[in-house]
């Protein structure tokens, strides 16, 4: 059935969705909401990350804002108080954050299922704790100020309009890249090893290294995530890694649909206008009614929301073709 | 440090550990029943702590009945729990129910803030507020309660699960849910005892744990952590090993506390739990992937 959306109309709807991504952070549109434009880009590459390692390879991380949060203290560190180039420093922190899950991924990923998850929420809050204990290299509980912004030449990006791009620069190449992955021989590779370990095993795919490689990915990705975001806010401070940070990524990923790379925007974008927008209004009723969601979304719809959107939409295309098919 | 310190570190250590102790039973005995790990069991020693602290004080309630009413009430809140977020999600994956158990613990925990505000409360002493002396340490009576009530439950749910209808079927759950079903056990009661028995456990924690320690809408957190770490000690399967393992982490973070030396500071006090998690779940990493169940 999905052949049937491909073709014309495969095209066409991705051209709107560039176009109306391009508009976004102008005034006519909707450049008052710039600035949550860029969270939710920001958001969708840690996203897409833990979607491919959840979604397409079937591990579970609960500690993924650890690396997001790596990613952001190597960036503003370096950046500020070492007056490293920006650029060089969001590099920095990619391949060290990368090169430390490979260190810890072999170890971890014997693990499985709840023991898996337990492990990496362990690591999670281990580093947290150490982003706000090391006072005299992260600025403690209170966080850092003062980090450049990223610049090109003598063109630095210092408005919201001007990040706007630069973020959804990163967040689409990312998205294109990891939807090369998926459709590679290593995305079979991990199709294989979410069926069946053993199966996989036994067609001479190395399963460990896979699982690890995905992971050191995903590491990746949070760190770009993490840099982007201290060389936006150009403030950074530990909350934001927290261990409720690590489940809101895993949310996210959940309401896109695990296995769907474009589903990380729409993940990325609801949770971010629910917390940024809707429940604001709400006082301090705010984080009742998140849990609330949290519980409900997952009894209800644990396949995610943008998945159960793209079933409806497919069965309504059906039966259109039907009614036309008939004479 | 001399010994008198040492005793005294370990005195407190033991205490703590006892609540931890009982965190991590309450874990233990749901993820055996049900396989599931509940975030929210942390919410229970909350909500045991200012139930009691609000019938005491605000309804005016003499303290043991304040503090029976507060743990059937948290026994009542599990149930809630079950029935409502855990049983009508049919089919969940870990992830699934991991997030739902963690989006029930915050609500309970905004739900507290709403009612009690965000203020420290401090029940009053089971035997008033005094201190005897032992091998040179200052104890508190209260300290004493808590250490007595964790060895009084942790005997009594062993004889429970040992000689009693309900604990054997409990723990045939527990070894295989297929065959328990087979010889009539209705798993799904099980599990909804285990979910209030685990809540009552915790509850049991907060109202012991409030007079010496006090209690507020937030203190769920790290102690179900800690609680989490006992249990993972124990492999989420014995029930002894969480209470030497909530004691151990106890008595390990007091000590390195005491010690105030390079990363044994009390700044990184609770890290020294996850750290020892991380170990403990590496060390028996190829141990623990044959038994958990696929999926």
């Amino acid at each position: 059935m999905w052949s049937v959306v491909k073709g014309r109309w495969h095209w066409g709807a991705i051209a709107l969705m560039l176009a109306i991504l391009f508009s976004v952070p102008f005034d006519w549109f909707l450049g008052e909401y710039t600035t949550l434009a860029i969270f939710i880009g920001i958001n969708t590459i840690v996203t897409v990350g833990l979607c491919l390692l959840m979604g397409y390879t079937g591990q579970v991380s609960l500690g993924q804002a650890a690396f997001y949060g790596l990613g952001a203290y190597i960036s503003a560190i370096l950046s500020k108080t070492y007056d490293v180039n920006p650029w060089l420093a969001m590099f920095t922190a990619a391949v060290t954050t990368g090169a430390f899950a490979y260190v810890i991924g072999y170890p971890i990923f014997r693990l499985r299922g709840n023991y898996l998850a337990m492990a990496t929420l362990g690591l999670g809050m281990i580093l947290y704790i150490l982003f706000r204990q090391m006072a005299q290299y992260t600025g403690g509980p209170d966080g850092m100020a003062g980090i450049p912004y990223l610049s090109v030449g003598g063109f630095a990006f210092d408005t919201p309009f001007r990040r706007y791009f630069l973020v959804w620069g990163f967040c689409l190449s990312i998205l294109l890249i990891s939807q090369n992955i998926v459709n590679s021989r290593t995305g079979r590779a991990l199709r294989a090893i979410h069926g069946s370990e053993a199966a996989a095993e036994s067609v001479g795919i190395n399963v460990a290294q896979f699982k690890v490689k995905i992971f050191v990915l995903s590491a990746v990705y949070a760190s770009l995530a993490g840099s982007l975001w201290v060389h936006h806010l150009r403030f950074v401070s530990p909350q934001p890694f927290d261990f409720l940070a690590s489940v809101v990524i895993v949310v996210m990923a959940v309401i896109g649909g695990l296995a769907s790379i474009w589903g990380a925007i729409f993940g990325a974008a609801t949770i971010r206008i629910l917390s940024d927008e809707v429940l604001l209004r709400f006082g301090e009723w705010d984080v009742i009614i998140y849990g609330l969601i949290l519980m409900l979304v997952m009894i209800f719809i644990p396949e995610g929301l943008f998945v159960r959107l793209k079933k409806i939409y497919e069965w309504l295309r059906f039966k259109y073709a039907q009614k036309r098919a008939e004479p | 440090m001399s010994s008198d310190q040492f005793v005294q570190y370990l005195v407190s250590g033991i205490t703590q550990g006892s609540i931890y102790a009982l965190v991590g039973l309450g874990f233990t005995i749901i993820y055996a029943v049900t396989n599931i790990i509940n975030f929210a069991q942390g919410e229970f020693v909350m909500l045991g702590g200012m139930i009691s602290f609000a019938f005491f004080h605000s309804v005016g309630m003499p303290l043991v009945p304040a503090i029976l009413l507060s743990i059937l009430i948290a026994a009542a809140i599990g149930a809630v729990l079950y029935l409502l977020a855990i049983r009508t999600a049919k089919r969940a994956s870990t992830v699934s129910l991991i997030i739902i158990t963690i989006g029930a613990a915050i609500f309970i925990r905004g739900i507290a803030g709403q009612v009690w505000g965000k203020d420290f409360v401090r029940p009053p002493f089971f035997t008033g507020d005094g201190t005897f002396s032992f091998l040179g340490a200052y104890i508190h009576y209260q300290a004493l309660w808590i250490i007595g009530i964790t060895a009084a439950v942790t005997i009594l749910l062993h004889l429970a699960f040992s000689y009693t209808m309900l604990g054997k079927a409990l723990k045939a759950c527990a070894i295989s849910p297929v065959a328990a079903g087979l010889v009539g056990i209705n798993a799904r009661t099980m599990a909804l005892i285990s979910f209030m028995l685990a809540a009552a456990l915790g509850a049991i924690a907060g109202v012991a744990m409030a007079p010496l320690a006090t209690a507020s809408y937030s203190v769920g957190v790290m102690l179900g952590l800690k609680g989490f770490v006992a249990a993972a000690i124990g492999g989420f399967k014995s029930q002894i090993a969480a209470v030497v393992g909530g004691i151990t982490i106890g008595v390990v973070e007091s000590l390195a506390v005491g010690l105030d030396w390079g990363p044994f500071t009390s700044a990184y006090k609770d890290a020294i739990a996850l750290v020892v998690l991380l170990v403990i779940l590496l060390i028996r990493s190829s141990k623990l992937a044959k038994e958990e169940r696929p999926g």
